[in-house]
């Protein structure tokens, strides 16, 4: 992965001492997943800025979601774009309204019991980074963070690091694909 | 209060014989013909039940900007994850205590703001100066006063007694965030509340004595339109920018302008809140734009001479200013900028080393001289400088973005991240119009020039401002100067259709220019909800940026929308201060309109506002220690705030829980039953981070317990038609919102039906229309 660098993409936003483990490669991702009891994944804007190849990082949300069977909850003004492909998220709100529920470990969107696994893709940078760093203090004893940005997210427990959009989409491509390969 | 002023035509005693003298003896509470309510003047722990009540059912979520304390030398220490630091503080009260910090130092500038304004008013128009912000058609002058510190002030020396009342809250709101003080969060946040009302009250202060005194618009629905916008500035003739929020130097500047018959030879505008509020003084003055205008109107170099008071200045202000050789004067001690004092010297010779450039500034603390120096000093130096620039041409921009390598570090200090080197590689090529885009995106920080950022020594600030020049001649806009407070004949007519929700909201864009994005932005919320009907309300940066958009017909919102304050009306306030009468028409429509007790009383007058008035504040570029103060303020009446997405950097949401029924239960005032009202308003303080979600939340958040159903149905249109609109399906919490099938609104029948069968919704009893909070306030317990 050339160009790895973990530090934090908006140069000033620093983080504390504890700092997000980089992926290294993306079957971790995968294999978390995997192994996750109730993962939820909490999907913004930034997910459909992009296009690469004619693909936006929300088709490969939907992979995985639809692979592993994880509910969506679409952030800010996400929803239409997930309607548009046919995929229903599990629910809509505004990003500081899940971080907050997910602070709360008796919560669940589904009924499953409490969310072990919080995958997050596509919130404005620096929001995400201060409700991951929410969840690292207010959450950390029930639920662990994934951010699948583009960008390092430092309070995230693993986040990728600085990636171009090549590479981001290689790694997005990756987790999809190993997440369909145990479906099957 | 008042002095009491004693008149003594003839005395005669042993030891006396006098004619005719007069003497006062202090200030005299003056009674009103309302006897006190419970909560006179209270102090931090008066109206912690009350706080409690509000923060048991809009809980902070926190969001550490800053996991690490560094206030006491035992640090710093790390708080994340369960640690406590080595005084013992966790991270909860260490992020409210933040939040206070901010607060207190926000309703600590508006206090001195105050202060500062009321001592200089009183010495020019004298302590008996009257109180005037309506005539007969204010009669309730001033409703934050009146309710907190059951003052009713008819002259400027009795506004001094509620500033007293501020003044000594506020050191203890202060001495609270001291280490080894509060440990609880949730006293940190009552405190936190205690700062924003008090905050009101100091605003309240400032904008009523500076109407009085300079006879600004008085509750004038058709207060004139002012020009706005940096093309509105005429280059040929000489030009005193000022920039700041304590208006009187800038008046001094203008009066010193018609004694000399200089009126329309020089250009007087400024920037930020002393601009709103000279226009409210001179249809001569202009303004330029909100505080993200700055450095581009500094380095365009058509301010000859800069003159700064205090709040949001750069405080590079200097070094900006001497770039472009424009004498700076600084008019405020909280803000010298290192300056010389020279305030007792002869206007000659401060003039005379101002325009041999002797000195880049000087401070100087006295309004009228500040008036005479600034005049002369910008006919002398407006020749020699020749609007000297600092923004480059566009050939020169083009040249510059052939050096950019793309490296991407502009980018990432800017706290927008807007895509500068794509923008430069378009430059480079010779399309300027991808870089000219960010004109509107870019709040002029400045950050991006930061000298370690750019390897090449590129300048991206200036760089846009200067392939934006095309967009700079179209900055032309006409704005309705701030007409301070709600007539109570206003109060009266939309009281009724507001409590039962026939008006859909009152929504109030306030606040700064810290925008995620173009700051057209807050003009189209405006217009979205003018065209809906609901009472639009503004102040401060966010009244300029509502002007500064054109709609279909090429006009301003403010041409477009009259200034009354009623359905379909756009009501700027005024400046920042102005933010009182927004706070005060909400308790007037408790006090007036429903007729509950105002003086002293603010428990009740706050559970009303909270259950019955449909009111929503947004600050969607929300960014100064003021701004949170505000928000405070509102909050602990009970109103919800709404920020933009730089908002989440304020440290918390105060969020609501509609999945927790037992959350949304309030008592019937007249049987004292506990009544299921649904979650309304749903959240207290939330950031967003697109403008359609709070589009889509601001009628939402308009939704009371109080509301009927008809005006449950109203709102409720809104909320479903903004939520389609934007999302392309329908709400899923429509069910709680609906009471009886009456709510639903007639044109959407069908669809909603289908919606409360699948979750299976059943008609509730109608709620109460008497809702409140507190049991003391039910009449006859249930
Ligand atoms: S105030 Fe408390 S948490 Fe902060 S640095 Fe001092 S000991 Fe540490
Ligand atoms: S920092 Fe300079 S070289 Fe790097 S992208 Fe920005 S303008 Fe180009
Ligand atoms: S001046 Fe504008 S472009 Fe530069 S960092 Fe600030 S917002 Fe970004």
């Amino acid at each position: 992965m050339k160009g790895l660098i973990s530090e934090p993409f908006q140069k000033y936003e620093i983080p504390g001492p504890i700092k997000a483990l980089v992926i290294s490669k993306p079957k971790v991702v995968s294999s978390i997943i995997k192994r996750a009891k109730n993962p939820i994944f909490i999907v913004g804007h930034e997910s459909t800025k992009v296009e690469l190849n004619g693909k936006k990082p929300i088709d490969y949300v939907i992979r995985m979601a639809k692979a592993s069977d994880i509910p969506v909850v679409a952030v800010s003004n996400t929803a239409r774009e997930f309607l548009k492909r046919d995929f229903k998220p599990k629910a809509l709100m505004a990003s500081m309204e899940i971080g907050n529920l997910l602070t709360d470990p008796n919560w669940s969107i589904n009924g499953k019991g409490p969310h072990d696994i919080a995958l997050i893709l596509g919130i404005t940078y620096y929001v995400e980074w201060v409700i991951l760093s929410g969840l690292k203090s207010f959450a950390y004893n029930h639920l662990k963070t994934i951010s699948l940005d583009r960008y390092y997210q430092p309070n995230a427990n693993w986040s990728f690091p600085n990636l171009s959009l090549k590479e981001w989409y290689e790694n997005l491509e990756e987790i999809a694909r190993e997440l369909g390969v145990m479906e099957k | 209060m008042a002095n009491l002023k004693i008149r003594i035509d003839e005395l005669h005693t042993d030891k006396i014989i006098a004619k005719g003298f007069e003497f006062r003896v202090g200030r005299l509470i003056e009674e009103w013909e309302e006897e006190p309510g419970p909560t006179q003047m209270p102090n931090i722990a008066s109206l912690r039940d009350w706080d409690r009540k509000l923060l048991s059912k809009y809980k902070p979520f926190y969001l550490p900007f800053c996991e690490l304390c560094c206030l006491c030398t035992m640090g710093k220490c790390d708080l994340s994850q369960g640690k406590r630091g080595a005084c013992g503080i966790d991270m909860a009260a260490q992020q409210s205590r933040i939040v206070l910090i901010s607060c207190t130092l926000g309703a600590a500038t508006h206090t001195a703001h105050a202060r500062h304004l009321l001592d200089e008013l009183i010495a020019k128009y004298g302590p008996d100066h009257p109180i005037d912000v309506g005539g007969a058609s204010v009669y309730v002058e001033a409703p934050n006063i009146r309710l907190v510190t059951g003052i009713k002030p008819k002259t400027l020396s009795d506004l001094e007694d509620a500033l007293e009342y501020c003044e000594k809250e506020l050191i203890h709101l202060l001495a609270a965030c001291h280490t080894g003080q509060e440990g609880d969060n949730i006293d940190f946040e009552s405190k936190v509340f205690h700062a924003g009302m008090i905050d009101h009250v100091a605003l309240e202060i400032c904008d009523i004595a500076q109407i009085s005194a300079y006879n600004f618009p008085k509750a004038d629905p058709e207060a004139p339109l002012a020009d706005i916008g940096i093309s509105v500035i005429d280059p040929t003739k000489p030009t005193i920018l000022v920039i700041g929020h304590n208006v009187p130097p800038s008046i001094e500047i203008y009066e010193y302008m018609k004694k000399a018959g200089l009126e329309d030879s020089i250009e007087l505008c400024g920037i930020c809140c002393t601009a709103l509020d000279l226009t409210r003084k001179t249809s001569k003055a202009k303004i330029v734009g909100p505080l993200s205008h700055q450095l581009r109107f500094i380095r365009s170099g058509l301010a000859d001479v800069i003159v700064v008071d205090e709040q949001c200045i750069r405080t590079d202000v200097l070094i900006e200013a001497k770039r472009v050789h424009a004498p700076l004067i600084s008019t405020h001690y909280r803000n010298f900028q290192g300056l010389p004092d020279r305030t007792k010297d002869s206007i000659d010779e401060i003039v005379k080393d101002l325009v041999s450039a002797q000195v880049p500034g000087v401070a100087l603390l006295d309004s009228e001289k500040v008036g005479e120096v600034a005049v002369k000093v910008a006919l002398s130096v407006f020749k020699k400088r020749q609007k000297f620039k600092a923004i480059p041409l566009e050939p020169e921009v083009i040249k510059d973005a052939k050096r950019c390598t793309r490296c991407g570090n502009c980018q990432r200090v800017c706290p927008n991240y807007l895509p500068i080197p794509e923008a430069m590689l378009a430059v480079a090529n010779g399309n300027l119009e991808p870089l000219s885009n960010l004109y509107e995106a870019c709040i002029g920080c400045g950050r991006c020039e930061a000298y370690d950022v750019c390897h090449q020594g590129l300048k991206p600030h200036s760089m846009i401002v200067g392939a934006s020049r095309l967009k700079m001649e179209q900055d032309r806009f006409k704005i309705r100067i701030g007409r301070g407070a709600i007539q109570d004949t206003e109060i009266r007519a939309v009281g009724g259709p507001i409590v039962m929700g026939e008006i859909p909201g009152v929504v109030a864009i306030v606040g700064c220019a810290n925008y995620p994005g173009s700051w057209k932005d807050n003009a189209i919320i405006a217009e979205e909800f003018l065209k809906r009907k609901f009472i639009v309300t503004a102040s401060g940066c966010a009244a300029m940026s509502i002007s500064m958009y054109k709609n279909e017909d090429n006009q301003s919102l403010y041409e477009a929308y009259p200034g009354i304050f009623d359905a379909g009306g756009l009501v700027n306030c005024g400046s920042c201060v102005a933010n009182s009468h927004i706070s005060g028409a909400l308790i007037k429509i408790a006090s007036i309109f429903a007729k509950r007790k105002l003086n002293s009383n603010y428990e009740e007058i706050a559970d009303y506002i909270h259950n019955r008035v449909g009111a929503v504040g947004l600050a969607w570029g929300a960014m100064s220690q003021k701004a949170s103060s505000i928000a405070s303020g509102f909050w602990r009446l009970g109103v919800p705030v709404i920020v933009g997405p730089h908002g989440s950097k304020y440290r918390r949401g105060l969020l609501g829980r509609k999945d927790i029924k037992e959350d949304w239960y309030v008592l019937d005032g007249r049987t004292g039953k506990r009544v299921y009202v649904g979650p309304t308003p749903e959240h207290l303080f939330i950031s967003v981070e697109k403008k359609e979600e709070a589009m889509v939340l601001i009628p939402k958040l308009c939704m009371r317990p109080s509301d009927t159903t008809k005006g449950r149905a109203i709102k409720l249109y809104h909320y479903i038609d903004l939520y389609t609109k934007f999302y392309g399906i329908l709400p899923d919490d429509i069910h709680l919102f609906v009471r009886t099938k009456a709510d639903i609104p007639t044109t959407m029948k069908e669809e909603v039906i289908k919606v409360l069968e699948e979750k299976g919704w059943k008609e509730s009893e109608i709620p109460s229309l008497d809702p409140t909070l507190l049991s003391k306030f039910v009449r006859v317990k249930g």
